[in-house]
């Protein structure tokens, strides 16, 4: 079978609106910069979802796995001081 | 205990623990395959299913329709594009799927492998068919597999709108003229008993099921999704008048459940296997148009090269 | 020519070419060269159907006669249909309708601005929201266009043969007509003629972005807004006023 060309993967995340943070939305495929943002204009705003976007090529996402995660994020489980409520106010004490 | 042995305790401890699974994770062989198989058979069924109803876009009899008609479409082929994502998140390429797909190596719903004859089958279509896909993919969005729950999640609430623009159609035409009322009826007496086969075959016989529940691929069976679809949609259909064609229908009281017919699975694994009315005209249609659009995508992955060269 | 009835001709002639455009677009549904493609040209169609529709609601008030936007829409035949000849030409290959999407868009954007000053205020409305949409079609389909041009030999040829085909069409596009002076002398409307300069600065543009040349031809038709078409208008709308012509009356 000839054909096969399916353009190339990108990955959209879409900021809902003016300040929030930009959230993963989905994936589309694209040749280029420009059709990449159209694309997900035209793929992942259809219903007012959006006020800005990014795209960023598929290939350039780097991810950790399940595998890392023990010593990826569970050292960070005992080290409560990086949390205010860890620390006792002298009695009487306002706005801290 | 083997390394693999130890692997699939630790995974299935994930799976009874209700955590999704996700790409770059360890999973068992099966696992991978049996999800890739049905994701993509999953998104060649939203991308085929734009022909029936793509059938009647030029023909819709007002604005409003034609306007709704073509957005639902268009949510079916985002569907597709969906869900051939979380399934590229194996690896596996929207190329290969598409090649499966055409090499008649990946099925798609059969449904969409009966023709579309008037204007009250677009109907039957948003009542009964996105109903029994509603149905399914709500069952779905509680998938293990992370990427595949989320584009059902995303699809179940963009596709909020299909079931309930069919029922609009059918219950307007079922307030208008004879002919209209006839069309209707006979839109629901060609699509009733195909939609029931949608969930697949009893659990008895269905081949993947057992597995596919132990690793919450799914997590009911068919023949609870089917009960589930049949004793909403009867009540429907009653309040609107439309006759389901099923003379073995009864309400059981005990149960609460309505009671049906046998199903025609010798017409089920016909149109499987590729002799449905319209399996030759929707692959052909596909192939047809893959094949007209090489010259564009060719261009433009050209462009492209050019203008990164620069 | 009473300036009531000539907007009402105007109003018309925008909803028509809209329809047309629209339904023409709609013929690619699960036919585009990629899934995404597909999606963002029922994006653009259903932007066309929906500006159609405001035309044809505010075309419906000003006849007055208990007349709908449906009516209007599916019952009228060809020699009542006063849009363009060039967005009812037969789709074509990819490259064939982006150019048409391309040349119908680098008219409407300058007609829309200009028409940002019309003395009818509902004229106004429904313009400043189509000039927004517009404006992302010419976008797209330039975008396009270059990428033909700077693509393979193959997507290059195919868009100088849709450029040779569909340039005689596009005088029409600016061909005015009695109900045409009596808006301008209204402020209602404008004269065309005014708004070429935009168009050909576009087009200029584009096709040097794209190394397309505008074909020299002799063969220039036009008469869409006096309803004289070419034969494909009559067949598009058989199909798309099918249901509403075989069940007069009948609610959908």
């Amino acid at each position: 079978m000839e054909n096969l060309n399916q353009l190339t993967q990108w990955e959209v995340f879409i900021q809902s609106k003016s300040g929030s943070p930009y959230e993963h939305a989905g994936s589309l495929h694209a040749a280029d910069k420009s059709m990449a943002l159209q694309n997900a204009r035209d793929v992942y705003t259809r219903r007012g979802e959006g006020r800005s976007l990014w795209v960023v090529p598929s290939d350039c996402i780097v991810a950790s796995s399940n595998e890392d995660a023990e010593e990826f994020f569970d050292p960070s489980e005992d080290k409560i001081y990086r949390t205010p409520n860890f620390y006792k106010m002298p009695k009487g004490s306002t706005n801290i | 205990m083997s390394t693999q042995e130890e692997s699939l305790k630790k995974f299935q401890q994930r799976i009874d623990a209700d955590e999704k699974i996700e790409p770059r994770d360890w999973m068992p062989e099966n696992y991978r395959k049996t999800l890739i198989r049905q994701i993509s058979q999953h998104a060649h069924s939203e991308v085929i299913g734009m022909q029936p109803e793509g059938n009647w876009v030029l023909r819709a009899p007002s604005l409003r329709a034609k306007k709704i008609l073509l957005a639902k479409i268009q949510d079916e082929g985002g569907h597709g594009l969906y869900l051939y994502s979380a399934a590229e998140t194996f690896g596996v390429s929207r190329a290969e799927m598409i090649q499966q797909l055409q090499e008649g190596k990946a099925k798609y719903s059969s449904i969409f492998n009966y023709p579309t004859l008037t204007w009250a089958d677009m109907g039957a279509i948003g009542w009964l068919v996105d109903g029994a896909a509603i149905v399914n993919q709500t069952m779905l969005a509680k998938c293990s597999y992370g990427p595949y729950a989320r584009a059902m999640l995303r699809i179940c609430k963009e596709e909020g709108f299909h079931q309930r623009q069919g029922y609009e159609i059918m219950g307007k035409m079922m307030n208008g003229t004879p002919a209209q009322r006839e069309m209707a009826q006979d839109a629901m007496n060609r699509f009733w008993w195909p939609s029931l086969m949608m969930f697949g075959p009893p659990d008895a016989d269905s081949a993947h099921s057992a597995e596919s529940m132990h690793w919450k691929i799914k997590v009911e069976s068919n023949d609870k999704l089917r009960q589930r679809f049949i004793d909403r949609t009867v009540e429907q259909a009653n309040h609107i008048g439309l006759t389901v064609p099923d003379k073995d229908l009864k309400y059981n009281k005990e149960t609460m459940h309505w009671e049906f017919g046998p199903i025609n699975w010798d017409e089920f694994w016909t149109v499987v296997k590729g002799n449905g009315p319209c399996n030759h005209q929707r692959m052909n249609h596909h192939i047809h148009y893959h094949n007209e659009g090489a010259w564009v995508r060719e261009a433009a992955m050209a462009y492209e090269r050019k203008i990164s060269a620069n | 020519m009473n300036t009531q009835e000539a907007l009402l001709n105007f109003c018309l002639r925008l909803a028509d070419n809209n329809m047309i455009a629209a339904q023409r677009l709609a013929e690619w549904c699960s036919r585009g060269p990629i899934l995404e493609e597909d999606l963002a040209l029922t994006n653009i169609s259903l932007d066309l159907f929906g500006q159609a529709e405001n035309f044809y609601e505010y075309a419906a008030t000003l006849q007055n006669n208990g007349k709908t936007a449906d009516d209007l829409a599916f019952l009228r035949s060809e020699r009542e249909y006063f849009n363009n000849l060039l967005v009812e030409q037969p789709n074509g290959d990819f490259a064939f309708s982006t150019m048409k999407q391309f040349l119908y868009a680098a008219f409407a954007k300058p007609l829309y601005e200009a028409l940002q000053a019309s003395k009818d205020e509902t004229l106004k409305g429904i313009t400043s929201k189509a000039v927004k949409e517009i404006k992302y079609h010419l976008r797209h389909s330039s975008e396009w266009l270059v990428r033909f041009g700077n693509g393979t030999e193959e997507s290059l040829k195919r868009s100088q043969i849709a450029l040779n085909e569909l340039w005689r069409y596009t005088d029409d596009m600016f061909l005015m007509n009695d109900n045409d002076k009596a808006l301008i002398e209204a402020g209602i409307s404008i004269d065309l003629n005014t708004i070429k300069t935009s168009f050909m600065a576009t087009v200029n543009e584009i096709f040097k972005a794209a190394h397309l040349s505008i074909p020299e031809t002799n063969n220039i038709i036009t008469g869409g807004c006096n309803a004289i078409h070419s034969e494909h208008l009559g067949v598009m709308l058989c199909e798309m006023q099918y249901l509403q012509r075989a069940h007069p009356g009948a609610q959908w």
